[in-house]
């Protein structure tokens, strides 16, 4: 099947403006704006698009919240990419970008925003510089900027740049790092989407890369052929990043749907040679792992299936570890990650990443008790579900999931007790 | 003095957003790169730029790792050591990177050319071990494709002076 998103497989060069409208580049925008708003919003929602950023949450009854009568709105374009094991808008953003502006043009046109922020974690410099000069080249030809395509619509697009800090990725810490503050998440209600919760106080609508990406297909094609591929509750194409131990690690868009073994041994060529896979993280380090059992290998990539198995599809980072890893390291490092990540905002999270951290430490380095896993786990689970934002939860899942999925990984390392 | 020597980024920056102080961070990229680091007059200028507080703006130059707040190398290796890579051996590489450049997590060589860091998942797992030196991405490595790299920055260094 042809690519949806990573066309760059497909047509050399697609990058390039010429390229990109040599192959219907922009007639989605063209076709966009010769329909009312609420229909290219009924359009997006009748694909069954779902948010690609994590959460999954319906792409176009998020649009239809922004109210109509408001004089300023916005899109936030969310390319902050920092879950550990995910490059999929990277990719995306290097080798197809005018998808991803022409998506972002569409959102602003169904919801007639104002203007279009693209914040890119600051790591993507090099990215966003070259993301300047394909607005500026899109921009000259009319499909950005003042009088849109001759409708009468203003809409400027720009980028910005973050400066290394994973919570900027959280969709409210977002906007306070684009009006110039601490990345911090804000309290809701109100909603991004609603007046007084979004960009400076306006409505906005904050969707990530690969979302946006999806809908000049959508637009070009329709709907129903959107919500032919893939599975009842996950329509379309996914791209999955897989890292770790396999022969083959990188992007691979496949629709949803597809099985972990299909991923995993069909495109990402199997584990190492004399290797068997353990254990997999769909979900980069924010995600329950799962081992690597035959009914986990034949579960379908979804969101609906994915929740059977007792994980989520979540940003499809899928992390695979062999049977040489020990998961008390696994859950080491990702622990550390969410200690270094988190904003400090409230005490649970700040104070229980630090407190988990350094009770693996002790336990990894042999000087752990058995009721240190106790703790841990009565940390963790009090962390779950009364933080501000859901990076706590984040980090309770590796250590709840991993001690209940691998216990011996973690009983190897302490003195059994008296 | 920033004003006068990046004018024209300076305005560019404002132009974008319907307030000065959400230019507080594309203005502190240009201060550090102007000095080399967010110094105490570099965040002075950029509070006066911005019309905010300078504790505010020293708060927000501390909040984000990108800016550093104190003197470092001309180049800054950044290298990933979160799982994906550290699974494909990104810990011992950063480990004899250090041992090759003789210098601890942190620190920087005494010729003032490299700070070393490790830092979280940088959006190049798929391209373990890998670092960004300056921002811009240097992927699938070994300790022999870094050391030609280094032997290239540091002739770069020597031609600019
Ligand atoms: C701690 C945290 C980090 C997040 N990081 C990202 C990110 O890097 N990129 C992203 O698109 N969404 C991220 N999200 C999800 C966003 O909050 C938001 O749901 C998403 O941008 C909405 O877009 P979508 O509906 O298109 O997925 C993160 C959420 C949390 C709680
Ligand atoms: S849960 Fe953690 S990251 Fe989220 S707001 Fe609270 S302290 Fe910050
Ligand atoms: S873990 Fe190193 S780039 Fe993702």
């Amino acid at each position: 099947m042809e690519h949806i998103l990573l066309r760059a497989r497909d047509i050399p060069n697609i990058h390039k403006f010429d390229v990109y409208k040599a192959h219907g580049g922009y007639d989605a925008l063209k076709a966009a704006v010769k329909m009312k708003p609420d229909e290219v919003i009924d359009e997006v929602k009748a694909s069954g698009l779902r948010g690609r950023g994590g959460a999954g949450f319906p792409t176009g009854v998020k649009w239809s919240f922004i109210p109509k009568n408001e004089p300023v709105k916005y899109v936030a374009v969310n390319a902050d990419e920092s879950e550990t094991g995910t490059f999929k808008d990277r990719e995306i953003m290097e080798t197809n970008p005018h998808q991803l502006i022409e998506g972002a043009m569409i959102c602003a046109y169904a919801i007639q925003a104002t203007a279009v922020y693209i914040y890119l974690r600051g790591e993507f410099w090099d990215i966003a510089h070259e993301l300047d000069k394909c607005i500026a080249e899109a921009q000259k030809e009319g499909f950005i900027g003042d009088n849109v395509l001759g409708t009468g619509w203003d809409c400027p697009m720009y980028t910005h740049l973050g400066a290394g800090a994973y919570i900027c990725g959280e969709e409210s810490a977002l906007l306070e790092s684009l009006e110039g503050k601490l990345g911090q998440p804000r309290v809701r209600p109100p909603f991004p989407a609603q007046k007084g919760g979004g960009l400076y106080g306006e409505a906005t609508v904050v969707n990530n890369v690969e979302t946006l990406t999806n809908v000049p297909w959508i637009i070009n094609n329709g709907a129903d052929k959107f919500k032919a591929i893939g599975t009842e509750e996950s329509a379309g194409t996914k791209i999955f990043c897989v890292s770790g131990h396999v022969q083959k690690p990188g992007n691979y868009e496949l629709p949803m749907g597809t099985t972990f073994r299909e991923l995993l041994y069909d495109h990402a060529g199997g584990p190492p040679d004399g290797r068997e896979f353990k254990g997999i993280l769909p979900s980069g380090g924010s995600g329950p792992i799962v081992p690597a059992t035959d009914e986990v290998l034949d579960t379908p990539l979804s969101y609906e299936d994915m929740q059977k198995i007792g994980t989520i599809l979540g940003s499809a980072s899928v992390i695979v570890m062999d049977d040489t890893v020990d998961m008390t390291w696994v859950a080491s490092k990702v622990t550390k990650f969410f200690k270094h990540e988190s904003c400090g905002k409230c005490t649970p999270c700040r104070e229980g990443t630090y407190w988990l951290d350094k009770v693996i430490d002790r336990i990894l380095a042999g000087e752990g008790k058995p009721s240190d896993i106790q703790l841990i786990d009565n940390v963790a689970k009090n962390m779950a579900g009364v933080t501000l934002c859901a990076l706590g939860d984040f980090a309770a899942n590796p250590i709840i999931h991993t001690i209940k999925n691998f216990p011996d990984d973690f009983n190897q390392h302490v003195q059994p007790a008296e | 003095m920033l004003a006068e020597k990046y004018g024209d980024r300076i305005e560019a920056a404002f132009a974008k957003y319907p307030d000065k102080r959400s230019a507080v961070m594309p203005l502190l990229y240009i201060a550090q790169e102007e000095y080399g680091w967010v110094s105490p007059e570099a965040i002075e200028e950029v509070a006066g730029l911005c019309e905010m507080d300078p504790t505010q703006v020293k708060s927000i130059a501390g909040f984000y790792t990108m800016y550093s707040e104190k003197p470092k190398g001309k180049y800054w290796l950044h290298v990933c050591t979160d799982l994906p890579c550290a699974l494909k051996g990104a810990d011992e590489f950063y480990q004899e990177l250090k041992d090759y450049l003789g210098v601890d997590e942190g620190g920087t060589t005494e010729d003032g050319m490299f700070t070393v860091e490790h830092v979280m998942c940088l959006a190049a797992c798929d391209k373990a071990p890998m670092l960004q030196c300056n921002f811009h991405y240097v992927e699938n490595l070994d300790m022999e494709k870094i050391k030609q790299k280094i032997d290239e920055w540091r002739a770069a260094a020597k031609k600019d002076e």
